[in-house]
């Protein structure tokens, strides 16, 4: 097991109470496994990072059970050493808008470096020898060290933000949004670069992959969570998951992708927007816009079922999937919701 | 590779300040002083205090612009042309050394408190606002009259005035540079806030550094032209505001108009060379200035 979290609750406090950016997550991310997480924007996944590289403003209080990484508390860990021996070293990181990650005043090789010199004690030529190595692994060329960021396409920026991440070779890496405002040619190329390095590398690396676009998490992950509001509504092997949903969110998010196998059928959205997630919400916080809301669903917070190993489930009503299953593919379905009418 | 890297910062530091015509001027005007200041003691044709006597054998007092005298003289008998280079040597070397120093201060103090922020960051601030408080003259002649006239505690005084607006400019500019991505992206790579703040805010705001260290220079010599025309300045080491106050307490500043021109076109000279400098620099850390 590299990380493990049980009930992780990022909090905000602000001048109008507390606004809970994650509350009670819990998922754990096995050796050499992709781990996806998707949810629309606002949802939490940003504060998920942020909460677990220790990056959040200082008003955020975080709780948890349980996170553990390697089996080492890193909720508690003093911060000198986490940064020291658990960041880069063990959990490395591609940034959101990996444009704007790198340095505009230091050349993109000299950048890679710096990481690894921060960490270790490798002279320069060593550095440079494992960055070559890694540019070489997602198609930049070695020439490309030298170069300033200014000079690289997006993609390549991107890229060289993957190299970056690795040069550590750390258990864990994050990738917040790794492909979002590439054009598909790039995806496609980016998501190859990632699965070569996964091959190729000696020890193994798990990934958690935080994205919007399903399509990517899709293709990627192994084990895929839905989040919305701060939460996970449903955590299920990626295969499970897609053929057989059980909260009524992920089936609306089916919905809203096209299928390249159903060309002619209608998306269809989920009306509303998320709640916001200031103060006391004693209910499922889907109820405002799920379409099977019973009066149960507002007054206490679901739990997280186990519907079949490893397939957890956050809410009251999975009974009743068949019947939402049916239901979902039918666009009055959702306008019935509460946000709609 | 160390060499290397510096011989690069010269090299576009050449290029910044030769890309503007202004910048070119300016540069000439003080690599001149500099030489000047540099080689005074053997290039001035007279002694700093000598009191000079003509083929005649009378004492040279006040002697307009002559071939013997290209200055002329003053009160006293004395070459301006030799108290013009000495002085040189004093402005320039008050002028660069709290210029210097007031910039480290000022992009420090800047520096950590966009960073830090909160209760560091109001501290160091409100700090500047009471150095925004001080008028210079007064803190100058109580530090004089307390330790007495030496160039280092003018030089002092000009320090502990002149780095404000350096403070407030680079804060300013570090905070907007605080935000960008790229400084999430080395907090997540484990950098260390001394790190994050000298190896990746500041190299993003050398070039207004650079622009403010010659403000602060020209700011210095001012500032020291205004204390040592007052009298507040070393008698042992003279500049050019301080020939001014000599000008001044001979009571013959309106008759002896070289005595007067030179030292002021200098201190004007200097000044708005240091200031065409700046203009060279601006425009990096401004480019729309260049569509003017």
């Amino acid at each position: 097991m590299i990380l493990e979290i049980e009930n992780l609750k990022t909090h905000y406090q602000t001048e109008k109470g507390v606004v809970k950016a994650n509350d009670g997550i819990s998922l754990s991310i096995d050796e050499n496994e992709v781990v996806g997480l998707a949810g629309e924007s606002g949802c939490g996944k940003s504060t998920l990072i942020r909460t677990l590289i220790r990056l959040v403003p200082k008003s955020a209080h975080v709780t948890a059970d349980k996170m553990e990484f390697k089996g080492q508390d890193i909720l508690s860990m003093p911060d000198k050493d986490f940064r020291e021996k658990i960041l880069w070293q063990g959990i490395g990181l591609v940034p959101q808008s990996a444009m704007n990650a790198l340095n505009p005043v230091y050349r993109v090789g000299d950048q890679c470096s710096e990481a690894i010199q921060a960490h270790t004690d490798y002279n320069k030529a060593e550095c440079e020898r494992i960055v070559e190595k890694l540019f070489d692994a997602v198609g930049l060329q070695a020439g490309m060290m030298k170069a300033y960021p200014h000079e690289f396409s997006g993609g390549m920026r991107q890229r060289s933000m993957i190299a970056m991440s690795l040069v550590l070779n750390p258990a864990l890496v994050i990738m917040d949004e790794p492909t979002t405002g590439l054009d598909v040619l790039v995806q496609e190329r980016i998501l190859r670069n990632i699965k070569e390095i996964r091959k190729m590398s000696e020890s193994s690396v798990s990934i958690l992959l935080i994205t919007h676009d399903i399509s990517v998490i899709a293709e990627m992950s192994n084990r895929i969570g839905i989040m919305y509001a701060g939460r996970l509504m449903e955590f299920a092997e990626s295969m499970e998951l897609f053929n057989d949903p059980y909260h009524p969110y992920t089936l609306g998010l089916k919905n809203a992708f096209p299928s390249i196998q159903a060309l002619d059928r209608e998306l269809i959205s989920i009306p509303g927007s998320p709640p916001s997630l200031l103060g006391d919400l004693p209910g499922c916080l889907f109820s405002y816009r799920c379409p099977f809301v019973i009066p149960e669903c507002e007054k206490a917070r679901p739990p997280d079922l186990e519907i079949k190993p490893g397939h957890f489930v956050h809410c009251i009503r999975t009974d009743h999937v068949e019947e939402f299953r049916k239901l979902a593919g039918d666009k009055k379905t959702w306008q019935s919701s509460k946000s709609a009418t | 590779m160390k060499l290397e890297s510096i011989k690069d910062f010269f090299v576009t530091q050449y290029g910044i300040i030769t890309s503007n015509r202004f910048g070119i001027f300016g540069a000439a005007i003080i690599l001149f002083f500099g030489v000047v200041a540099l080689l005074a003691p053997w290039i001035a044709p007279h002694e700093l205090w000598d009191s000079l006597r003509d083929s005649n054998g009378k004492l040279a007092m006040l002697r307009p612009p002559s071939l013997e005298f290209p200055l002329g003289t003053t009160a006293m008998g004395r070459d301006i042309l030799s108290q013009m280079i000495f002085a040189t040597r004093t402005t320039f070397l008050i002028g660069l050394v709290s210029g210097l120093i007031s910039i480290v201060i000022g992009a420090n103090i800047g520096l950590f408190s966009a960073f830090y922020g909160g209760k560091v960051d109001e501290i160091l601030m409100r700090f500047t606002d009471i150095v925004y408080g001080m008028p210079f003259l007064p803190f100058l002649i109580v530090l004089i009259s307390l330790f007495g006239r030496n160039i280092w505690f003018v030089i002092i005084a000009i320090c502990c005035i002149v780095w404000r607006t350096s403070a407030r400019v680079v804060r300013s500019q570090a905070l907007a540079i605080r935000q960008r991505q790229f400084i999430l992206a080395a907090k997540s790579r484990g950098c260390s806030n001394l790190r994050i703040i000298y190896g990746h805010i500041m190299p993003n705001i050398l070039p207004l550094l650079l622009l403010y260290t010659s403000f602060n220079i020209a700011w210095s010599v001012l500032a020291e032209a205004g204390a040592s025309f007052l009298g507040f300045s070393d008698p042992d080491n003279l500049t050019w505001g301080g020939m001014l106050y000599n000008l001044w307490i001979s009571g013959k500043i309106r008759t002896a108009w070289w005595w007067f021109a030179w030292p002021s076109i200098c201190i004007i000279l200097m000044v708005s060379a240091l200031v065409f400098i700046s203009r060279a620099y601006e425009e990096v850390a401004n480019p729309r200035l260049k569509q003017r």
